[in-house]
């Protein structure tokens, strides 16, 4: 048996001292980054699934459930989730200048992107304290739980997404992403538009319906 | 030598440019081997992180299996550390609070990490030809990510009212209510953010895996001619990017419920132990939402959990496929069937969930659209081990302690797997459910399968490793006694459950039924404690093979995949020559050649490329 088990041999067995550099790619021509942001988002979608399937079949399951208008500003929020909306657009302007490789207007519009997504926040934590001062805690029923968790768990994200807009604006700022190469922006465009969507169906069914 | 083009083999297109540089770049210790990113590095930190919390956990399963077999008796050892205030004497919420760990520790920090972190982080660019991971540094966040799990979870036992008692499943109410459980204080919670860090640290893994995996395989590396660990690891990886952030988004629920007394899975009107979570009777509580429904946080769980019991076994899968093929010096049998079935198994994984609740009051009629998912999981399964045996027909087995481990797995499989058949039936699910069948069932797939794949892995992949040989000798004395003892304990418990015996009881003998197991479980419990005093064969061995074992050379087995074509231990950036794949992994024993395998990089007349 033993003499089926190659032993070491010297000559063909010690390294030889050579780094190949490997630049070949295989698989469908998408950049790594790309494809491992959209395996990302798709494990974002299941966790959003998760928290809006708990709400469909606590809500269905409830003998009675409030109705959103009485309980929150309903029109403050409708203009938040507009200039959400408004933010993805701005976004997609500075991809097209980072394209171009107009360094002024990719600067401008990220950064017009970034205060968009400041100010959605601000709006929301303003909701927030507004509701907790007049006693609306998650403790309070089900309603307020289901509002706070995903609320709040989508406003982390609009949070984590400013935070990397910031970082990628300092790096065009530092000349980091030229024409051929600006998939950092890319990246960090297509988290934020996620985010964006996922608020649009988060508005829909915890606040209109 | 350098810009060499490397000629596109046998028409797959994937082709490229490899460099050869000369340049050596010394690093320092700590980013040599504490924070790395070399996938060789990662993968072996997931090693030895993993076999020290297959430690714990063993000694946690000792506790329990004293306990059952001398209740309330001074446990030896253990006991001093677990038990002080009594003497040694556990305690009923010390149980609950020990098979709790246990199961917590096995499933998310041993047989998880130790397949996907450590052989997913070790093998994957070896064996499709990368240099290394397609994020090398998000691959060291991974690793980094675990740490703060593993923090949490050891700061839940020390927790004030005790560690985590709700069982690995975590069910509220017993995990969300004080006056349920008496562990479900801070041990849970820190039990539920230690979760959330594993899951993180997983979803870094996964996509790390599957981007290499799709972009970085070497030219000629077609998919159908990948090895069927990457197969196993590929779907892995998928299964936990689907199925993770639901237990992630459910965790953070009872979380919720926990810290803000939200009423997730709280239902209304609910009175547990003289205590009602809506008028809030403790001193510092002021009252629950409720609302909710328990059923939701199993529908959740499970609906991880399940495709989990896949990730612990479809990379085991895929390591024994190879591991058999090599040492039976055939070709695996029916090699796209395997792929396509692990690939099956995992779909028709995400919707069998609810058979975990078969007797949870979930709606009748939907037990059935879950037994009959169930039962089709048979047919792939099935597939695999018949094409095992296929594989080992005729074949000239080399019985080596990888070989044995590999076998057994395949043997093993298949009673864990028959007994999930029937079990998955709901009428003897009416009679079996929460017994020690259950038990028996799934440590037959996990432990007696995935375990065994594992040690069967590391005998095989050791020499790769750390370019040693282990000890033959040593590794069946490993094997027969792992073996022996592992049927010992495990295919006992079937008798037990058969007998009515249930699980989670910390006195079964308090009931006149009951009392006759008692010889039974304490036989189980021997032969427990000898199979974890049996490891120190694999201890000695392990540890001795990086020392005194023989320097093993690039291919010891004669395989022909890929990681057998670098030096062992491979250096920084894994190979030291060109790459291209002209044919499948499995070319051995080809009809005109005169050695019995052709490596992938070898072009060969008498292989067909497919």
């Amino acid at each position: 048996m033993s003499e089926s088990i190659a032993a070491y041999d010297p000559k063909v067995d010690a390294p030889a001292h050579l780094h190949p550099v490997y630049d070949y790619d295989s698989g469908p021509p998408v950049e790594r980054g790309k494809f491992a942001i959209w395996l990302f988002l798709a494990t974002e979608i299941m966790f959003f699934s998760g928290l809006i399937g708990a709400y469909i079949v606590l809500r269905s399951g409830a003998s009675t459930w409030p109705n959103p208008a009485d309980r929150l500003a309903v029109d403050l929020t409708a203009v938040n989730t507009f200039i959400l909306i408004c933010s993805s657009y701005t976004m997609v302007l500075s991809l097209f200048a980072a394209e171009k490789g107009d360094k002024g207007g990719t600067l401008k519009w990220l950064g017009l992107t970034i205060l968009i997504g400041s100010a959605f926040v601000s709006v929301q934590v303003y909701e927030y304290i507004e509701l907790i001062h007049h006693g609306n805690i998650p403790s309070k029923d089900i309603f307020w739980s289901t509002f706070y968790v995903m609320t709040g768990f989508h406003g982390t994200h609009v949070v984590i997404g400013v935070i990397w807009l910031a970082t990628v604006w300092v790096r065009v700022l530092k000349g980091k992403y030229p024409p051929q190469n600006y998939l950092g922006i890319e990246l960090a465009g297509l988290y934020w538009h996620f985010v964006d969507l996922v608020w649009v169906l988060l508005f829909t069914i915890v606040y209109l319906f | 030598m350098s810009n060499a083009a490397i000629a596109r083999p046998l028409g797959l297109d994937p082709a490229g440019t490899v460099h050869v540089t000369h340049d050596h770049h010394e690093l320092g210790f700590l980013r040599k081997y504490i924070f790395s990113v070399d996938h060789k590095v990662i993968g072996i930190q997931f090693l030895f992180t993993g076999l020290i919390m297959l430690l714990f956990g063993g000694l946690m399963a000792m506790a329990v299996r004293w306990q059952l077999a001398w209740p309330w008796t001074q446990m030896p050892i253990l006991g001093k550390v677990l038990f002080p205030e009594t003497g040694g004497v556990a305690t009923p919420e010390g149980y609950t609070m020990l098979f709790t760990m246990h199961g917590t520790l096995m499933v998310f920090f041993v047989i998880i990490p130790l397949l996907t972190g450590t052989f997913g982080n070790y093998l994957i660019p070896l064996m499709i030809g990368a240099p290394d991971m397609a994020f090398p540094r998000l691959n060291m966040m991974g690793y980094w990510f675990w740490w703060p799990g593993i923090v949490c979870i050891l700061l839940s036992f020390g927790a004030q009212g005790g560690g985590p008692a709700a069982g690995w499943t975590a069910y509220p109410p017993l995990s969300t209510i004080e006056a349920a459980a008496p562990g479900s204080n801070w041990g849970q919670n820190w039990w539920l953010l230690s979760l959330t860090f594993v899951g993180v640290s997983s979803m870094m893994g996964a996509v790390n895996y599957v981007t290499t995996i799709v972009k970085m395989r070497a030219p000629g590396m077609g998919f159908f001619r990948m090895p069927l660990s990457i197969w196993g690891l590929m779907i892995a990886a998928l299964l936990q990017l689907f199925a993770l952030p639901v237990l992630t988004a459910a965790s953070f629920m009872q979380l919720f419920d926990r810290v803000f007394d939200a009423g997730f899975f709280t239902p209304p009107d609910i009175i547990i132990n003289n205590f009602s979570p809506e008028a809030g009777a403790t001193v510092d509580s002021v009252g629950n939402a409720t609302g909710g429904h328990p059923l939701l946080w199993q529908h959740l769980f499970w609906f991880y959990s399940h495709p989990a019991v896949y990730i612990m076994v479809l990379p085991a899968m895929g390591f024994a496929s190879d591991i058999i093929s090599v040492h039976a010096r055939k070709p695996i049998f029916g090699y796209k069937p395997m792929a396509y079935s692990m690939a099956a198994i995992a779909g028709l994984g995400f919707i069998v969930w609810g058979h975990h609740m078969f007797m949870s009051g979930m709606n009748p009629s939907v037990g059935l659209v879950f037994m009959t998912a169930t039962m089709m999981i048979a047919l792939p399964s099935a597939i695999k081990v018949f094409n095992w045996l296929g594989t080992l027909w005729g074949s000239r087995i080399r019985l080596n302690s990888a070989m044995l481990f590999a076998l057994a797995f395949v043997a093993m499989f298949i009673i864990g797997g028959l007994s999930g058949i029937w079990m998955a039936s709901t009428p003897p699910d009416i009679y079996i459910h929460d017994t020690y069948i259950i038990v028996a069932h799934f440590h037959y797939v996990v432990f007696a399968g995935s375990v065994m794949a594992i040690f069967g892995s590391l005998y095989h992949w050791f020499p790769k490793m750390f370019g040693r040989m282990m000890n033959e000798t040593l590794g069946k004395i490993h094997f027969f006694g792992t073996f022996i003892f592992t049927n010992g304990v495990f295919y006992m418990m079937h008798q037990l459950g058969l007998a009515g015996l249930m699980r989670r009881t910390a006195d079964p003998y308090a009931y006149e039924t009951y009392a006759h197991l008692q010889p039974m479980n304490q036989f189980i419990s021997i032969c427990a404690f000898c199979l974890l005093g049996w490891q120190i064969f694999f201890v000695v061995n392990f540890f001795g093979s990086m020392i005194w074992g023989k320097r093993a050379p690039r291919n010891p087995w004669k395989a022909t995949s890929l990681e057998w074509e670098t030096p062992s231990p491979p250096g920084h950036g894994n190979f030291d020559k060109e790459l291209a794949v002209y044919h499948g992994p499995y070319e051995y024993g080809v009809p005109g050649v005169e050695a019995d395998f052709v490596p992938q990089t070898q072009k060969c007349e008498h292989v067909s490329a497919h």
